[in-house]
């Protein structure tokens, strides 16, 4: 135990030092009077706490953060195990569509962002291509709509996380023994039956990880936002990550923003500590 | 039982995180202080270290379109002829003007960090002020406007606003006028408009007729959630009067005022007169729409948009003040600063130097598209319109722009944006005006 202790302390150290010590300087931060380009350590408690749950632009964060995870998770979910069931039938050229599907996965956020920008501009990209095929009233804004824009950002993320959520199906797919799958055809269950009431049950820790995962990111979205309607007309695609972003750097209001950040991490243990009670779940048994 | 002993480890290392966090927030509150130190002693020093200048000289800049980027090669091709040691980097990044953008965030981290640019673009007056001086990160340049005479060929009013307690911290390199109108003669022809609307109300006349024969009467860029807040300004002065929009940012007179009502009143009715796709297409893209066979009758920019068009070789268009706004010359110029602890504050002097010099500022504003903010420029080198712009800079009422940051805070600009860019999406104007009084609460104006 002191061996351990003692291997472990400088990795402890540092850790306690570089995340914990500065998310409790968060925190104090967002307690003081810091609302300048000059430092203001004047203690003035939950005042920008007060500031910030009252604000207009934060509800909106709420609800956009809502309606992205909504759309993103939902996508994910059910795009990634699609293509996974389909790979999982071992066609032919799996290989190759493995790739093609995880690929987005391999690209950086800000150039997804670009890329989705041009193909979701309302006069151009997708548009043109639904005018082409007979569906001129079919002219959705997208990524600027002033109410659903969210839901937007939503598909161009998921097209980049889904190949990643494929995978992590595909290999829970092939962990499920064949022998289970040809005992329920033998019990008389057909193709729908067998996915229905042995496969997606066997996957439920998959899903787990995904939906934290899906659900972290849902949290911390901010390089796409910025790649593509920053925040948006009206806050339509405003996220606390780029709120906090324009709060501390743009208006120098640094308690508001480390508010802003203290508050992202409340949120995140909502979904890191159960993942974590079942992680360790995993371990002991 | 290994439970227990599992949370007896979470425990110690929350423990040793509050210990740890505690101690850390002595040193980082000391720490500016120390940086302070040497800066000081550098400005004392300096002066007296000669030499030729050379290595390295980062400059900071929001100027990465047509026009502004040839000027800026301008400035920095005189300083490679006089100073052919000093090696330029050229840090520039999209996103000056209004909420902040990247550059200026990235400048914030910098500066914050101790590891300024040698010296960086920012906009004459608040911006500078609130953000960079208060905070006591600029080296004043009395010394310098004294060794290049710069007190007597800037006027008195821009030097003024340069300054604060009586030491001015930036260089002027130009001047811009914010309220201009620039329009397509042969499409108010097209419509049956005879002249060029000098008022609101006799825009939304010429704009009724325009879309008649469908074309968006004015150009509207709103996806950086910037150009509506450039457009509001110059209708604030329309409805205001230079005196009384003055008292807007001294606190004599409230944003809720009527006469504000009034204003965001013609902003929404103008939204109705603009090109479908404003929510989602830039400033630049619907100035560069603006040169093409399907572009706008008009629209309400600076006058970059005069060096853009001329970048591009577009020259079928004409100007005018916006609506409401002959005689009054709202102000904005860009300028460069001495950060304290300036890596190569020998090289960042040189270019100041060459930057306030009548060579640089007329190598530069020609190609700008501005005008220079000494009043000995060479006036065979500028064209049409800026030689037009010269004399009203010369005769006209001077009012700060609000967008460019002469007039508010940083952090004013941004919540003022937000406002108009609310009136925009959702056209709610007791919504914004309310927004737009939080902002000016926020602010502190006239405390």
């Amino acid at each position: 135990m002191l061996i351990a202790l003692v291997v472990l302390a400088p990795s402890i150290f540092l850790v306690a030092i570089f995340i914990y010590g500065f998310i409790g300087w968060t925190f104090y931060i967002s307690t003081v009077k810091w609302d300048s380009a000059v430092v203001d350590y004047t203690f003035v408690g939950l005042k920008n706490w007060q500031r910030l749950f009252n604000d207009a632009r934060f509800h909106s964060d709420l609800r956009n953060h809502l309606l992205y995870a909504l759309g993103f998770m939902s996508q994910c979910i059910v795009f990634g195990f699609l293509l996974a069931v389909l790979l999982d039938l071992r066609i032919k050229g799996e290989a190759l569509f493995r790739t093609i599907f995880i690929f987005p996965f391999a690209v950086s956020g800000i150039v997804t962002g670009v890329a989705w920008r041009w193909l979701m501009q309302p006069t151009t990209g997708i548009n043109l291509l639904f005018a082409a095929v007979g569906l001129e009233n079919l002219q959705p804004s997208w990524f600027v709509h002033a109410k659903f824009g969210m839901l937007a950002v939503s598909i161009a993320a998921a097209w980049q996380f889904t190949g990643y959520v494929m995978a992590l199906y595909l290999a829970g797919l092939r962990g499920i023994s064949y022998e289970l799958r040809e005992a329920a055809a033998i019990d008389g269950a057909d193709s729908f039956e067998i996915y229905r009431y042995v496969i997606i049950p066997l996957l439920a820790p998959v899903t787990f990880v995904v939906i934290v995962l899906t659900g972290m990111n849902s949290i911390r979205i901010f390089d796409l936002v910025a790649a593509m309607g920053g925040s948006g007309p009206a806050f339509a695609t405003d996220t606390l990550a780029f709120n906090m972003y324009q709060t501390t750097f743009g208006s120098y209001r640094f308690s508001l923003g480390a508010a802003i950040g203290s508050f992202m991490i409340l949120l995140s243990l909502f979904l890191v500590v159960p993942y974590l009670r079942s992680m360790r779940g995993e371990v002991e048994r | 039982m290994s439970n227990v002993r599992r949370w007896l480890m979470y425990v110690l290392v929350a423990a040793l995180a509050v210990g740890l966090a505690a101690c850390a927030a002595a040193p980082a509150a000391e720490a500016p202080a120390v940086a302070e130190a040497p800066a000081e002693q550098a400005a004392a020093e300096a002066p007296a270290a000669e030499g030729v200048p050379s290595g390295p000289l980062e400059i900071f800049s929001w100027w990465t379109t047509g026009g502004e980027v040839e000027a800026l090669d301008a400035v920095y091709a005189i300083i490679n002829e006089r100073y052919p040691e000093i090696e330029i980097e050229n840090a520039a990044l999209v996103g000056g003007a209004g909420q902040g953008g990247a550059m200026k965030a990235l400048l914030e981290t910098r500066m914050m960090g101790g590891e300024p640019p040698d010296s960086f673009q920012v906009h004459l007056g608040r911006e500078l002020i609130d953000s960079h001086v208060i905070a006591d990160r600029m080296e004043p340049l009395d010394f310098l406007f004294e060794e290049e005479g710069l007190n007597d060929v800037f006027p008195q009013d821009l030097i003024d606003i340069a300054s604060y307690e009586g030491h001015p911290y930036s260089v002027p390199i130009n001047i811009h006028r914010s309220n201009m109108l620039w329009y397509s003669p042969e499409r108010l022809a097209a419509a049956g408009v005879e002249a060029v609307p000098t008022t609101w109300d006799e825009f939304f006349v010429a704009a009724e007729k325009l879309k008649e024969v469908g074309i968006p009467a004015m150009g509207l860029g709103e996806a950086d959630q910037t150009m509506a807040a450039h457009i509001f300004e110059s209708i604030l002065v329309s409805v205001f009067g230079p005196d009384d929009y003055r008292g807007l940012f001294d606190g004599s007179i409230g944003w809720d005022d009527a006469r504000v009502t009034e204003a965001l009143e013609i902003l929404n009715k103008m939204f109705d007169y603009v090109n479908p796709d404003y929510l989602s297409v830039r400033q630049g893209e619907m100035v560069s729409a603006f040169a093409t066979d399907e572009g706008v009758a008009m629209f309400i920019s600076g006058d970059w948009s005069h060096g853009q068009l001329k970048a591009m070789g577009y020259t079928d268009y004409s100007w005018a003040p916006s609506p409401g706004t002959d005689g009054i010359f709202i102000v904005l110029s860009d300028s460069f600063g001495l950060p304290k602890n300036a890596p190569n504050r020998d090289n960042a002097i040189a270019f100041l130097k060459v930057v306030g010099s009548r060579e640089g500022q007329d190598a530069f504003n020609p190609i700008k598209g501005s005008i220079p903010a000494r009043v000995d420029g060479d006036p065979s080198l500028y064209d049409e319109y800026q030689l037009t712009a010269m004399d009203d800079f010369a005769s006209n009422t001077l009012v700060p722009s609000i967008q460019h940051g002469a007039a508010a805070k940083q952090s004013f600009i941004l919540d003022y944006d937000f406002a108009i860019n609310e009136v925009a999406a959702n056209r709610d104007v007791a919504k914004g005006q309310a927004m737009l009084v939080q902002a000016a609460e926020d602010a502190g104006f006239g405390e």
